[in-house]
C-alpha cells in the first residue's frame, strides 16, 4: 500500500521534470562530426574524382548495395564507369569509408534522404560526387602513388624518389 | 410546458458538454500522460494539440464499420450503445450546483447505482456477441468484475447515506456543509474510488480490455465508430466515478468565494487528474488477485465501515 503511494508521488514528481523529446523537425538534433549518414564521392584538391575503382567498398561492403565498373582514361587512370548506392539497402556501417584507399568515398553527417519511391534512393555517381574535397582537403592519392597518370612524373611524388635503374651497376 | 422545454434544453445541453468533455478528456490524458511519462504528448493538431481528438474522430468516421460475419449482429451493433446510453442517463442526478442539474431524484444514489451496473452490459455483450475466444474471455471478465466490485460500491455508500439520511444526492451535498464526508468517511472514499475505478475500467483495475494479455478484451473485434463509442463511454465513465466522488465525499458544489458551479467543475477536475494520475503509475494486477482483493478485503472492509458508522451514529443520537 505504502509502495503503491510512494509510486504515484514518484510519477506525480515528473510533472516538472525536463521532457526528453527532441522535436526533430522543428529543433534540430546535434549530430557529431563523425555521423555516418549519406555517402558522398569526394573530389581531389584538383577538382579530379578521387574514386579509382578499386572495388574494395563493393567488397566489403555487407549489404552489398555499392555497384561500380572500372574503366581507364587516355592517361591510364582508374575511374569508375558508374557508381551506384542503393541507400534502401545501406546500413551506413561505414566500413567502404573505412576500406577505400583513396579517401573517395566517405559518410556525412546528413540522414534526410527519405524519399517517396524506392527508385530515387539509388543514387547514380553524378548524385554521389561533391565538388569539394570531405574530410581530408590536401590528400591527392596519384600525388602519393608510383603510377604516372598526368597528374606529375614518376618519381616527383612529395616522398617519393627517383626510381632506380635497374640497368645500372651502383645501389 | 415551459417546464418541459427548460428540461430538454437542460438535458440537450448536458449531453453535448459532456461529449465535448469526454473528448477533451482523451486528449488531456494523453498529453498527462506525456508530461508524466516525460514525453510530450499530442501537440500538433491546433494549439497545445486541443484538436488532436477532433482530429481522431474524423479518422475514425472514414473507417470500414466492419462486423465480423460470425457475430451476433443485432446485439453487436447495440453493446457500445449501451455503454455510453447509460452512463448519459447516469448524469441525470447529478448535482452540478443549486440550480443546475437535470432532475432532483429521491433516490438518486440508487439510480446511480443501476446505470453504473447497466453499463456493465455493455462489455459482456460485446465480448459475447463477438463470438471471439479473447472477447469472451475480456467479457466473462467484466462479468466477474462488475458483480463483484458492485457489491462493495454499494455498501461503501451507505456510510454517507447514513449521516446525511438521505438517497438525494442534492441533499446530501446541503448535510456536508459543516465537514465533507471525506472525513468521517475517509474508508468509505477509499472504497468508493476503488470500485469505481473498477467499474469505468479504469486503469489499474482495465482487465476486461488488458491487452498485454487478451489483445483488447471484448472490443477486440470493434473497429470504426463503435470502438469510438467504448472509447467515449470509458471517458464518460471517468467524469461520472470523479463527478459522484465530488458529490458524496468532497462536498459538491460548496466552497467560499468562487460560485458553485466553478467549485464543482474544480473539484471534479481534481479526481480526475487523479484518476489519470492512477494510470500513469500503477501496474494491472492479477485476474485472481483482483478477485481476493475485491472479496477479501474491500468487502470486509466495507461491512466493517458500515456498522462503525451505524454504531457511532447510534451512540451519538
Amino acid at each position: 500500500m505504502l509502495s503503491q503511494l510512494r509510486t504515484l508521488w514518484e510519477v506525480l514528481k515528473h510533472t516538472t521534470t525536463k521532457i526528453d523529446t527532441v522535436e526533430y523537425p522543428d529543433e534540430q538534433p546535434y549530430l557529431a562530426p563523425r555521423y555516418r549518414g549519406r555517402i558522398v564521392l569526394t573530389r581531389d584538391p584538383d577538382g579530379e574524382e578521387r574514386c579509382v575503382a578499386c572495388n574494395l567498398c563493393a567488397a566489403v561492403c555487407p549489404v552489398d548495395c555499392i555497384a561500380l565498373q572500372k574503366t581507364e582514361d587516355e592517361n591510364g587512370r582508374w575511374r569508375a564507369e558508374f557508381f551506384r548506392i542503393n541507400f534502401s539497402r545501406c546500413i551506413f556501417c561505414g566500413l567502404c569509408e573505412e576500406a577505400c584507399p583513396t579517401y573517395a568515398i566517405q559518410l556525412t553527417p546528413d540522414f534526410e534522404i527519405c524519399e517517396y519511391q524506392r527508385p530515387n534512393l539509388i543514387y547514380e555517381k553524378e548524385n554521389l560526387l561533391i565538388s569539394g574535397t570531405g574530410k581530408y582537403p590536401n590528400y591527392n592519392f596519384y600525388r602519393n602513388a608510383g603510377k604516372d597518370v598526368g597528374v606529375k612524373e614518376k618519381g616527383a611524388g612529395e616522398n617519393e624518389e627517383q626510381p632506380v635503374n635497374i640497368k645500372g651497376l651502383l645501389p | 410546458m415551459f417546464d418541459v422545454i427548460l428540461t430538454l434544453f437542460g438535458i440537450i445541453f448536458t449531453i453535448l458538454t459532456l461529449m465535448v468533455l469526454a473528448a477533451m478528456l482523451i486528449w488531456g490524458e494523453r498529453r498527462l500522460l506525456g508530461i508524466w511519462q516525460d514525453r510530450l504528448g499530442p501537440n500538433r493538431v491546433g494549439p497545445f494539440g486541443i484538436l488532436q481528438t477532433a482530429a481522431d474522430m474524423i479518422k475514425i468516421f472514414f473507417k470500414e464499420d466492419w462486423i465480423p460475419p460470425f457475430a451476433e449482429k443485432a446485439v453487436f451493433f447495440f453493446a457500445p450503445c449501451v455503454v455510453v446510453i447509460t452512463m448519459l442517463m447516469a448524469f441525470a442526478v447529478v448535482p452540478f450546483s443549486p440550480s443546475l442539474g437535470i432532475i432532483d431524484l429521491n433516490i438518486g444514489i440508487l439510480f446511480f447505482l443501476a446505470m453504473s451496473a447497466l453499463a456493465g452490459y455493455s462489455t459482456i455483450l460485446a465480448g459475447w456477441s463477438s463470438n471471439n475466444k479473447y472477447a469472451l474471455l475480456g467479457g466473462m471478465r467484466s462479468a466477474a468484475q462488475m458483480i463483484s466490485y458492485d457489491v462493495f460500491m454499494g455498501l461503501s455508500l451507505m456510510g454517507v447515506v447514513m449521516l446525511s439520511g438521505s438517497f438525494n444526492l442534492r441533499e446530501i451535498v446541503e448535510a456536508q456543509r459543516d465537514v465533507w464526508y471525506i472525513i468521517p468517511q475517509f474508508v468509505g472514499f477509499c472504497i468508493f474510488m476503488v470500485a469505481g475505478i473498477a467499474e469505468s475500467h479504469r486503469l489499474p483495475f482495465d482487465l476486461p480490455e488488458a491487452e498485454h494479455e487478451i489483445i483488447a478484451g471484448f472490443h477486440t473485434e470493434y473497429s470504426g465508430m463503435k470502438f469510438g463509442l467504448f472509447f467515449v463511454g470509458e471517458y464518460l465513465g471517468v467524469i461520472l466515478i470523479s463527478a459522484l466522488t465530488v458529490v458524496l465525499f468532497l462536498g459538491g458544489w460548496l466552497g467560499p468565494v468562487l460560485p458553485p458551479f466553478i467549485w464543482f467543475c474544480l473539484k471534479t477536475l481534481l479526481v480526475i487528474l487523479f484518476i489519470i494520475l492512477l494510470r500513469a503509475a500503477l501496474p494491472r494486477p492479477r485476474f485472481d488477485q483482483l478477485m481476493a482483493f475485491g472479496w477479501k478485503y474491500m468487502l470486509p472492509l466495507a461491512l466493517i465501515n458500515l456498522v462503525l458508522t451505524g454504531a457511532i451514529g447510534l451512540a451519538l443520537g
